[in-house]
C-alpha cells in the first residue's frame, strides 16, 4: 500500500448503510464489518479513481488532522482490508 | 434481556441433493419437496429478515440449484437489501444459470469439494462424474467474475488432500477457503468410525494451515474449523445461541442452528404461523440458551463463557446427554474424558464402512 496506489473495492465487496443498527457497514463475502465515522470516512473516498495520497490529502483537510497522521492512519486501514482480500490497489 | 437483531441468515431452500455426503449436516429425517416453502413464502421471509437487522443471506440446502425459482428467489433478496451467498456443488448449475444469478444480482458463490480428485470427491458425494462437473462450473464462476469461497470438507479419509485443496483454491482464483472439518450431528453421527480424524492427523492440519495463512497472507484468506473432538476447548458455536444467526428450514422451521432439532424438548416455530422478528426475540427455542443465564458449571464461573459460550448445545446433548451441559470438548468439562475415549477409539476404526445420506423417495 503506497501513496501512489489507487485502492478499490472489488466486485462484491460494498459500503451498505444498516438502517437497523443506524450505521455504515462494509459487506463482503461471507463477513460485515461494522465501520466507524472514520473507517466510512476513508472508504466512501475508495472509488477506484483516487490515489491514496489524494485521499489522505482530502481527509486531511475537511477534518482539519495533520498529513502524516491522516496518510498513517488510513494505510494502516486500507492494508487491513486488503489482507482480507476486502480491498484491492492498481 | 435486551436482543439485538441476527446479522446472518441460513436459508436452507430445500433438503434435495443429487449428492449424497455422509457427513451432511441436515437433519436425518430430511422434508419432502411437497412440504417446501413456495417462492412468495420465501420473499416474505427475506423481506422480514432485512426489516429487523439481517445484512448477509447464506443460500443453502440440499444443493440450492435443485429449487427451479433459484434466481427468482436470488433477486427478491437482493431487491430486500441482503448480501447473497450461494452455498452450492455446483452441480445443478450451468452456464446460462449463472448468468442469470449474476444478472439477479448475486453477491458471491460458496462452492464445496469433496476431494482434491475424481476418485475421492466422486466416493465421498456418491456421485459419479460431479468433481469433473464441479471443475467446469467453477471455470464458469471465475469467468462471471463471482467472488469465490471454495469449501473443503475434511475427515480421516481426505485430510491429506489439504495443502492440494489450497493450491487448487489459488488456481481458481478465490479469495477465501473453507477448511472445515467435519462436525459430527444428523448423517455425521452415523460415520463417526469412518469419518473421525486421527489426533495426529489433526495436529497436521492445523500446522498446514498455520504455515498457509502465513505464506498467503492477502492473497488467500483461510477460514478453519479444527477437529474438535480433539481439541482443549469447543468452537464458539453460532457466536453464541441466538446472538447474531438464524437458519430458516425448507418447511419453514426456524431454528437457532441447523442441527437445533436434534435438542430433545425445543420447540421450535414456523414462518408460516409466525412474524420471523417475533420467533427470534420471544420464540423459547430461542430463548432456551441465549446469554449465560442457563449454564451450569464449570461454564458459569469460567473466564472463557463469553469467549465460547459454553460451545455447541447439540453436542451437549449428543456427547453427555444434556443440552445445558458444557459441550464436552471442553477440557474443564466432566464429559471430557469420554469424547477423547471417542476419538480414538472411532479414529481407528480403519474397516468402518461409510454409510451415505438417503432421501426417502415417498412423500411425507
Amino acid at each position: 500500500m503506497t501513496p501512489e496506489g489507487t485502492p478499490f473495492l472489488p466486485r462484491g465487496v460494498r459500503l451498505h448503510f444498516d438502517t437497523v443498527r443506524d450505521n455504515w457497514v462494509l459487506l463482503a463475502p461471507e463477513r460485515a464489518i461494522r465501520l466507524d465515522p472514520i473507517g466510512h470516512a476513508i472508504l466512501s473516498r475508495v472509488d477506484g479513481k483516487t490515489t491514496l495520497a489524494a485521499i489522505a490529502a482530502d481527509l486531511s483537510a475537511t477534518f482539519e488532522a495533520p498529513l502524516e497522521d491522516v496518510t498513517r492512519d488510513s494505510t494502516e486501514f486500507l492494508q487491513e482490508l486488503a489482507n482480507r482480500r476486502f480491498l484491492e490497489v492498481t | 434481556m435486551q436482543v439485538q437483531p441476527p446479522i446472518a441468515m441460513l436459508a436452507e431452500l430445500t433438503h434435495r441433493c443429487p449428492l449424497s455426503c455422509p457427513y451432511c449436516s441436515n437433519p436425518v429425517e430430511l422434508t419432502a419437496r411437497e412440504r417446501e416453502l413456495s417462492t412468495d413464502d420465501w420473499r416474505s421471509v427475506f423481506g422480514q429478515a432485512a426489516a429487523m437487522g439481517v445484512l448477509q443471506l447464506h443460500i443453502s440446502g440440499g444443493e440450492p440449484a435443485s429449487r427451479r425459482d433459484l434466481t427468482e428467489l436470488v433477486r427478491a433478496a437482493r431487491e430486500a437489501g441482503l448480501y447473497t451467498n450461494l452455498i452450492t456443488s455446483g452441480i445443478g448449475l450451468t452456464e446460462k444459470r449463472l448468468a442469470e444469478l449474476d444478472e439477479a444480482g448475486l453477491d458471491h458463490v460458496q462452492l464445496s469439494l469433496q476431494g482434491t480428485d475424481a476418485a475421492m470427491a466422486d466416493r465421498i458425494g456418491g456421485y459419479k462424474g460431479g468433481y469433473d462437473r464441479k471443475m467446469t462450473v467453477a471455470k464458469w464462476i471465475g469467468a462471471i467474475g463471482f467472488p469465490l469461497t471454495l469449501n473443503f470438507v475434511m475427515h480421516r479419509g481426505n485430510m491429506h488432500q489439504l495443502s492440494r485443496a489450497i493450491e487448487m483454491a489459488q488456481e481458481m482464483g478465490a479469495r477465501r477457503i473453507e477448511v472445515a472439518t467435519v462436525q459430527f450431528h444428523g448423517w455425521a453421527m452415523q460415520n463417526r468410525g469412518a469419518l473421525m480424524p486421527t489426533r495426529e492427523q489433526a495436529t497436521e492440519a492445523n500446522r498446514t494451515v498455520a504455515e498457509a495463512r502465513a505464506r498467503l497472507k492477502g492473497t488467500l484468506v483461510i477460514d478453519y474449523v479444527p477437529a474438535d473432538y480433539h481439541a482443549d476447548y469447543p468452537k464458539p458455536c453460532m457466536g453464541g445461541w441466538a446472538s447474531t444467526g438464524i437458519n430458516v428450514a425448507p418447511d419453514g422451521l426456524v431454528l437457532p442452528c441447523h442441527a437445533a432439532q436434534t435438542i430433545t424438548g425445543l420447540e421450535f416455530d414456523n414462518v408460516r404461523d409466525r412474524p420471523l422478528a417475533d420467533i427470534w426475540q420471544n420464540g423459547s427455542a430461542f430463548n432456551a440458551y441465549r446469554g449465560t443465564d442457563w449454564m451450569q458449571e464449570p461454564c458459569r464461573s469460567c473466564e472463557r463463557k463469553t469467549i465460547d459460550f459454553g460451545g455447541c448445545r447439540c453436542q451437549a446433548m449428543a456427547i453427555a446427554g444434556d443440552p445445558t451441559a458444557t459441550d464436552p470438548v471442553c477440557i474443564k468439562a466432566p464429559a471430557h474424558a469420554k469424547i477423547r475415549d471417542l476419538a480414538a477409539d472411532f479414529s481407528g476404526q480403519d474397516e468402518a464402512a461409510l454409510t451415505w445420506r438417503v432421501m426417502d423417495k415417498t412423500p411425507g
